[in-house]
């Protein structure tokens, strides 16, 4: 995967997912967003991830805090390798860090009823 | 890839038969047309899928009608195939798990005319995804399993009922138990509902531990699945295995990857049904080959 290297790692412990492509993804309490990482939260409910679309800036350390209000819904960047499961009543935060500008389609692919197939989004990363 | 002359020949068999096997066999084509006009001395079957009894909105107007005609139209084809299988989306999904039985146990009054009595059935995420396909076991059967016919090894694999839709551990494990039971040369096939590989995986159209399924099969050299799920036909290889997706029985969807978002083709008004269908899948045991035949909802 190191073909890719457009999205590095933030700081965090979970390598076995971190490992492949640099996000980590860790549950609440255990990698809380260090203090130079800008926080996006994004709630996620049947249909829809809000916001939809994600802009990021290229080099710019990040995590993405996932709430989910009703369902274990997935969050997939395929062009990535990242995934995470988003079981509600938890804070599920993934730290990356863009490094080159491109447009990154996400989905839900934990199926979750009858608008699964529109459960989707963009990360937009920007100069 | 199908060497090109030996398409042509079959698909001037009529009616868009498709040679679609992973082995190119040497005696083929020319069998092929003798088999047709003769009846056969091997077998054929039908595939029919994601029919997702249930769904109303524009994108089929007819879908009080679609499933039954295309029962009708199966039931008319001159010669009766052997058995049939249904890979998956009978219904269209719904939260309310009355609503769920009563959607498949409607969908199971519809096939019944189906003369064929033999039909194999694996459920999609719409009948199976969000009750870990309890409504499916209780109605309609098992979600995986296998048998044999006239020669072939059928291997019906669930990867829909699982959160996640994977196929899980446990059924790979069992997978692998059946798979040591087959000659490494037995000719296979395997039916499911979601591409075992990634075809686009921005779409949903991937399972997540697919991989790991091919790499038990991979071992055996005559290997074909047949699937659903992307509501057209695709053909792609993984090696030597070849995967060959339906056309559904509700609305199309538009070509792997071909525009942003996976929204269906919108109805056609003066084509309708156009994009949907069944097909017929003729096996030619000794020189381990498919062809493939694809027909519309209603034949005119
Ligand atoms: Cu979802
Ligand atoms: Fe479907």
């Amino acid at each position: 995967m190191a073909r890719r290297k457009i999205i590095a790692v933030g700081a965090g412990i979970l390598a076995a997912l971190g490992l492949l492509l640099g996000a980590n993804v860790a549950a609440r309490n255990s990698t809380p967003a260090a203090s130079q990482e800008t926080v996006v939260k994004v709630v996620v409910q049947r249909f829809v991830f809000t916001p939809t679309e994600i802009v990021l800036r290229t080099g710019q350390p990040t995590v993405l805090e996932f709430q989910s209000l009703d369902f274990t819904h997935g969050f997939n960047i395929p062009d990535l390798k990242i995934r995470a499961d988003l079981p509600p009543g938890q804070i599920i935060r993934v730290h990356l860090t863009p490094l080159k500008p491109g447009v990154y389609d996400f989905l839900c692919d934990n199926f979750c009823g009858a608008g699964h197939e529109q459960m989707n989004g963009k990360i937009i990363v920007k100069n | 890839m199908i060497d090109r002359r030996s398409f042509m020949k079959l698909a001037a068999l009529g009616g868009g038969a498709v040679f679609a096997s992973g082995l190119i066999g040497r005696a083929q084509a020319a069998a092929g047309k003798a088999a047709r006009l003769s009846g056969y001395s091997d077998f054929y079957f039908v595939q029919m899928s994601d029919s997702h009894w249930g769904y109303t909105g524009p994108d089929n107007p007819n879908a009080e009608i679609t499933l039954k005609e295309a029962v009708a139209t199966v039931n008319n084809l001159e010669i009766q195939p052997d058995f049939i299988i249904y890979t998956g989306d009978l219904t269209h999904t719904t939260d309310d798990p009355v609503e769920r039985r009563q959607r498949l146990r409607e969908f199971q009054e519809i096939v019944r005319p189906l003369k064929v009595r033999d039909i194999h059935f694996i459920p999609g995420e719409h009948d199976a995804g969000l009750d870990g396909g309890a409504a499916f076991k209780e109605i309609i059967g098992p979600t995986h399993y296998s048998f044999d016919h006239k020669g072939v090894h059928f291997i019906a694999i669930d990867n829909v009922s699982q959160p996640g839709s994977t196929i899980g551990d446990p059924q790979l494990a069992w997978l692998k138990a059946d798979l040591s039971r087959q000659a490494k040369d037995q000719p296979i096939v395997v039916i499911t509902h979601r591409p075992l590989f990634d075809l686009v995986p921005k779409w949903d159209w991937a399972t997540r531990d697919g991989d790991k399924a091919i790499a038990l099969l991979m071992p055996y050299t005559n290997v074909t699945v047949f699937y659903g799920h992307i509501h057209q036909e695709n053909h792609h290889m993984t090696g030597h295995i070849a995967h060959h997706s339906a056309k559904s029985l509700i609305f199309p969807l538009p070509a792997p990857g071909s525009q942003d978002k996976r929204e269906a083709l919108p109805w056609d008004p003066t084509m309708p049904y156009k994009g949907l269908g069944f097909r017929e899948v003729e096996a030619e045991n000794k020189a381990s080959e498919y062809k493939i035949a694809e027909y519309p909802v209603v034949r005119r």
